[in-house]
């Protein structure tokens, strides 16, 4: 398949892997932000391929890791009540929220749905004139545009029987409280590629500037992860800090200014508790006024559900960056994908997923 | 859930209020939507998320790198093996 098959080149990886190994001469501290990068770099088992200097780990970029447990409970809540059709991303359904999850909600009569767009969905509020059909909108802001469109075409339709319960979040405001936390390792980043395809890369650019810190926009293939990271080694080695884009393919100088439209229509900015984080201001979307409507926590009123994190989770801290998954004493044994105690052992995206299915036995023999 | 994949746009419908797609992504067709890129042709690549192509990929952007690339790959074939 064209625009996969050349970035997946073995041989292109192992030249850019020599031109790394020849280049870097002290340690550097490297972030990838996206869990999908993260799952890129386990599957392909690209941090063997890197010389010891270069320790890479992996960030917060995994909508449905950082959805706070008061969100999944409140899912859970509304997808339980008579009536309802449920919609979620497939991700969603098995994350933990403090009693239970959507997939046991599902096995107890629950009519909880897997959508692979937010527009399936409105389909069916159509097809369910007398049901309610509340979306379930997580995700980037890669993933906000399509939510947003969904809610305008239910306006649109004139739908009443449609809402979201929208936990967007925004990735710039999670780096900055990375970059300025006193326990900050990070000496470089490899932005999200997909995220940047929608937003373009000025707020990453201003990161660099503020922090005085390398940034490269990179791809999801394992040549665009290793061009990054041979990119910010140059940078680092070099001692300049400034953003670069190695996903100019697809991202441009302005990003999608389409989507950002409809998503400046549809939502705007307000504070968002991340999981494991905690409260991060301007760090997330809300319906706006005028689609109050379509907003699922007013239809089913709004709730303040206090809850605790399993103690023995580190998420928090693999989330920041600050622990790998395999420094967890519950990795492997209290906490796997089929019985997860956090939701980064869960998620497609999520780091504790990724060591799970391509490096928990590297992990173990390590250990012994 | 930021996954997006390349796919060839094959076919493109405008329904007035949305402009409609067949995408082929391998030897599997979808239907995307293509309101976020509304300057798409027949034969384009878009990448595509969640029933939406957020961009148009530039070809003349993946050459340009791809070639940078390439020349990496010539210069570590003619340096010597480094030991691992």
């Amino acid at each position: 398949m064209k625009y996969l098959d050349e970035y997946r080149d073995a041989d292109i990886t192992h030249a850019l892997a020599a031109r790394i190994r020849a280049r870097a001469t002290k340690p550097w501290v490297l972030m990838e932000i996206c869990g999908g990068q993260t799952h890129t770099l386990m599957r392909y088992g690209l941090p063997d391929l890197l010389p010891p200097e270069i320790e890479l780990v992996h960030g917060p970029g995994c909508p449905v890791c950082v959805a706070p447990l008061e969100f999944v409970d409140r899912a859970i809540e509304i997808a339980s009540r008579p009536g309802v059709i449920f919609v979620s991303y497939g991700d969603m359904l098995r994350v933990p929220g403090s009693r239970q999850d959507l997939f046991r909600v599902r096995a107890a009569g629950g009519d909880v749905r897997i959508a692979y767009s937010p527009l399936e969905a409105v389909k069916l509020a159509q097809e369910y004139p007398t049901r309610q059909v509340v979306f379930f909108g997580i995700g980037f802001e890669t993933t906000a545009p399509a939510n947003a469109m969904a809610v305008w075409h239910a306006k649109r339709l004139g739908l009443t029987n449609f809402s979201m319960l929208v936990s967007h979040v925004l990735v710039p405001p999670a780096v900055r409280l990375l970059l300025g936390s006193p326990a900050n390792r990070v000496q470089g980043f490899i932005a999200p590629g997909h995220v940047c395809t929608v937003m373009a890369h000025r707020e990453y650019e201003a990161l660099s500037a503020e922090f005085h810190v390398p940034i490269v926009v990179g791809g999801f293939e394992p040549v665009d992860l290793l061009e990054a990271i041979a990119m910010l080694v140059d940078q680092l080695e070099d001692g300049r800090a400034q953003l670069e884009n190695q996903y100019s393919r697809s991202v441009t100088r302005d990003g999608n200014v389409a989507a950002q439209k409809l998503m400046e229509e549809v939502f705007e900015i307000t504070d968002r508790k991340w999981r494991g984080i905690g409260m991060i201001p301007a760090s997330g979307h809300r319906l706006r006024e005028e689609y109050a409507a379509y907003d699922a926590e007013r239809i089913f009123g709004a709730q303040e559900i206090h809850v605790e994190e399993p103690a023995e989770c580190i998420s928090a801290l693999v989330l920041q960056g600050l622990k790998k998954p395999v420094d967890c004493t519950a990795f492997g044994t209290r906490c796997t994908p089929e019985q997860p105690l956090g939701a980064p052992m869960v998620s497609s995206e999520g780091a504790c997923a990724a060591y799970y299915a391509y490096r928990r036995h590297t992990a173990s023999e390590a250990a012994q | 859930m930021c996954l997006a994949i390349p796919g060839k746009v094959v076919e493109a419908t405008d329904l007035g209020f949305t402009r409609i797609a067949k995408v082929q992504f391998g030897g599997v067709t979808r239907q995307v939507s293509l309101d976020f890129v509304p300057e798409t042709q027949i034969g384009d690549y878009v990448l595509v998320h969640v029933g939406f192509a957020i961009s148009r990929l530039s070809p003349e952007e993946a050459e340009r790198t791809y070639e940078l690339l390439r020349q990496i790959q010539e210069a570590d074939e003619i340096a010597p093996e480094e030991p691992l």
